[in-house]
């Protein structure tokens, strides 16, 4: 049997917690060979991180512990290694970045330093180390390396750090980089960005790539094979176009069908009553400018998607419509009545119209209350919805109405899912019977095979019960299936705004156009074809 | 408050009795029952103490100045020895419980009431009444406390509850930025903000949403308080302006010990032996407390009751 630069077989990790010996992973196999790229594609709670996690020696015993299989690298055994041994291959012959760089990178040593520090660790002389480290950061692509080189992490924006990162990883020239969801918290134009550097790079130096994601995108654009995880067991592997085209594994099916931008889109039909008119909506903090004049208005029982990258206002906006911050100028018609100039009496009246669905529902829900606590504040607050005899069977409706059992109402926030506790939310947003919700990235922190689930709910939702929806998000295909008129934002402004099937098939703007090519299919022949245009006509707006 | 009330009664229809619960728990939590035993039976000493033993604790008995503990052969209130004017040491601990207890509480409370409610206003209200909160607090600080003691004091006469207000004046900033500082944390986390969109008014928000978080840090800070409390009111007595003889206090005890120190240990040794069971049983307890209020932690409690069961 050829060797292998990485060689994974029969891992298997478990976790001592207090709930009993959780199999983090269990029995997996996968290889990976120099100048190959694998992606390790599953979701929360899969184990897709273990295994790397292994590899890197960074699993902590106990709680956790091997308990069975080897990995080599290089036909070297990791697993029986000498301690002493083992820092020798971390990080100068395998290297890793991580999903946020701010975490970790250290805020209080400038860039340069820590990027001659990962060298002069293994060995390299100072004075190399700096005329290296000006050669990496101007190759990922840092403007003024030499100047970069001495500011602070902080001073960086979002996808800046992850090419500092990736400098750093780099630095020593791995022969095998593990990138565990290097673009998550990143912007999808810089997503494009980045991923594209990462192939260009992994060329020159030749090394192997071990991508850990969630993203079916991710692994279309960038990925040779890939194997597929679900609850610590590996089910699926295979190269990214066959296991594409025939998933043999029914979760495989499943998170293909999940992801977004397959279905109808919804016709564009501009009957009804003006619900809210916004005009000319402004907000600055400090001489930051977050909005610059927003004027749109949403329909009754209608969905308006606002889509924008970090920095375009669009959460602000939502803020601002809520009145949990003041507009410094700009009106919103409600019933004929201006938001924002609602005295606190009637703002309360008004709150019961108006709801909102946060982004993290680990954090938008009280910790210390039970789920019939939560939802039944909304009648504590407003007690005229409903007499108090009446709370445990309403409650147990909207239970059933988010797809939750009846007897969820006992429990607490931290028993469930993601999925079902952003159903929590949307239960209690429910239970004022407001006309308008308002969702901030109420799926971003969800599975994809979640995402669907709670974006088909809302939908359902509207169709029953005509509330209109503001949805924001920071993906186009997320909401192609759901909205009815799109407002593309950036900046502050408003790019685009138009009926969706007009923005998805035939959008007008530049920049609206540079985002639907940015975001990623999970086709890869799709991808195959959009890096082909990409190459051809480089991006406009390279933003750093 | 009508409401909140009535609220966790009808949740207890379902949930298992809050008491019954809460006492699972501290059977599966060793140390916290021992700590609770121990803080029950100072209690009760507490208050029979000075009816029970009162007379004994005074009288004076020159022939067995600083008796040495461990005579058996005396009476069981003998055994831990005598003061520097031969009264039995066991018998003035027990006797002297009322007092310290009586003073530390009542101090620890009242400071921890006022700080905690002063800290939530100042972290929730607007930046001019916060403004004028912060510098109280800082004058408060900066202002060496004995001497405010000494002047309030002298002032007002020594009594027990000027005491427990003049100990407890000097402990309120701890209790008013420790609150600030985690009001102004938690009220920028999401499920605040999501109150608010329901319409929430402030106190629903401060009472509800964010005092019960911070809670757990308080009573933390409040059972460290206790010791520092039961010193603090010694060093007072010493000055002849707290508990003055013939009442007693633990450390009244331990500071009239002080001189006889190289000759005769026990007569600081017990009392301080006192002060270090019960502030340790109230941190046991706290911690056990902080657990078991909190419903993500609740279950390492519940899960070792269920195990030994």
């Amino acid at each position: 049997m050829a060797e292998h630069l990485l060689d994974v077989r029969d891992l298997s990790v478990e976790f001592h917690t207090a709930a009993g010996v959780v199999k983090a992973v269990c029995n997996i196999f996968y290889h990976l060979d120099r100048g190959e790229t694998l992606a390790i594609l599953g979701e929360s709670g899969s184990g897709k991180s273990v295994s790397s996690a292994a590899i890197m020696n960074l699993i902590d015993t106990p709680p956790g512990r091997i308990t069975s299989g080897e990995i080599y690298l290089d036909g070297v055994d990791l697993l029986t290694m000498r301690p002493q041994e083992r820092r020798e291959v971390n990080g100068k012959r395998i290297a890793m970045i991580f999903q946020d760089p701010l975490s970790h990178l250290n805020p209080v040593y400038t860039v340069g330093w820590q990027i001659r520090e990962a060298m002069t660790t293994h060995g390299l002389q100072s004075e190399a180390a700096e005329a290296e480290a000006l050669r990496l950061l101007g190759r990922v692509g840092i403007a003024d390396p030499q100047i970069a080189l001495k500011k602070y992490p902080h001073q960086f924006s979002g996808g800046q750090r992850q090419r500092v990162m990736i400098a750093m990883a780099l630095a020593l020239r791995p022969d095998l980089l593990i990138a565990d969801e290097p673009t998550t918290a990143l912007d999808v134009t810089v997503q494009a960005e980045v991923l594209a550097l990462l192939k260009e790079l992994q060329r020159e130096i030749g090394m192997g790539v071990l991508i850990i994601t969630h993203d079916l995108g991710v692994v279309a654009e960038i990925a040779d094979r890939v194997v597929v995880m679900e609850k610590g067991a590996l089910v699926e592997s295979g190269t990214v176009g066959d296991v594409y085209r025939n998933p043999k594994h029914p979760y495989t099916r499943k998170l293909i069908a999940a992801a977004p931008g397959r279905g109808a889109m919804h016709e564009d039909d501009q009957k009804g009553d003006v619900l809210l008119r916004v005009r000319d909506v402004r907000k600055s903090y400090g001489a930051f400018e977050a909005l610059r004049g927003v004027s749109f208005d949403l329909m009754a029982g209608q969905t308006l998607a606002i889509v924008g990258e970090s920095g375009s206002g669009k959460s602000t906006l939502a803020r601002v419509l809520l009145r949990l911050e003041e507009p410094d100028t700009g009106s919103a018609l409600w019933q004929g009545r201006d938001l924002f100039r609602l005295p606190p009496r009637e703002l309360y009246r008004l709150r019961r119209d108006l709801q909102m669905v946060f982004q993290d529902p680990s954090q938008s829900l009280n910790p210390r209350m039970t789920v019939f606590q939560l939802i039944s504040e909304a009648w504590v607050i407003h007690p005229d919805i409903l007499p108090r005899s009446r709370w445990r069977e309403r409650v147990a409706e909207l239970l059933q109405q988010v797809g939750l059992s009846p007897d969820h109402m006992r429990r607490y926030p931290h028993q469930f899912s993601g999925g079902q506790r952003q159903r929590i939310a949307i239960a209690r947003a429910l239970a004022l019977e407001p006309r308008l919700i308002i969702c901030d990235e109420a799926v971003s922190a969800l599975d994809v095979s979640v995402q669907a689930q709670v974006i088909e709910l809302l939908d359902r939702l509207r169709q029953e019960t005509g509330i209109s929806f503001i949805f924001i998000a920071h993906d186009l295909p997320v909401v192609r299936d759901f909205a009815d008129q799109v407002m593309v934002m950036r900046k502050g402004r408003i790019v685009e705004l138009g009926g969706v099937r007009q923005i998805f098939e035939a959008p007008r703007e530049a920049y609206t156009q540079a985002l639907l090519a940015a975001s990623l299919d999970p086709d890869p022949d799709v991808q195959a074809s959009h890096r082909a245009r990409r190459a051809a006509s480089p991006s406009p707006l390279s933003m750093e | 408050m009508t409401v909140s009330s009535t609220r966790t009664d009808s949740l207890s229809a379902d949930e298992p009795a809050f008491l019954r619960r809460m006492g699972r728990m501290l059977l599966a939590d060793k140390f916290a029952l021992v700590a609770a035993v121990f803080l029950v039976v100072m209690v009760v000493l507490a208050i029979v103490g000075p009816a029970w033993l009162g007379e004994e604790a005074l009288k004076q008995n020159l022939r067995g100045r600083n008796l040495a503990p461990f005579d058996w052969s005396r009476d069981w209130f003998w055994w831990f020895g005598a003061d520097a004017l031969g009264r039995p040491l066991l018998a003035r601990i027990i006797v002297a419980t009322q007092n310290t207890l009586l003073v530390a509480a009542g101090a620890v409370l009242i400071s921890a009431v006022i700080g905690t409610f002063l800290g939530l206003l100042a972290g929730f209200s607007s930046p001019r009444v916060s403004q004028a909160i912060m510098r109280l607090a800082d004058v408060i600080m900066s202002f060496p406390s004995l001497l405010i003691a000494v002047i309030v004091l002298y002032l007002l006469g020594s009594s027990i509850l000027n005491l427990m207000l003049v100990l407890s004046i000097t402990r309120i900033p701890v209790y008013l930025r420790t609150t600030r500082a985690e009001v102004l944390e938690i009220r920028e986390r999401m499920f605040v903000q999501a109150a608010r969109v329901m319409g929430a008014s402030s106190r629903r928000i401060l009472f509800r949403h964010i005092l019960p978080i911070v809670f757990p840090t308080l009573t933390t800070l409040a059972t460290l308080d206790f010791a520092y409390v039961m010193l603090a009111e010694s060093a007072l007595s010493f000055l002849g302006i707290g508990i003055q003889p013939p009442d007693i206090t633990w450390g009244l005890m331990i500071s009239q010990g002080r001189q006889y120190l190289t000759n005769a240990w026990w007569l600081s040794f017990w009392p301080g032996l006192a002060i270090i069971f019960t502030t340790l049983s109230l941190n046991l307890l706290s911690n056990w407390l902080r657990i078991a209020l909190d419903p993500t932690q609740r279950w390492r409690l519940e899960m070792r009751g269920e195990t030994r069961g």
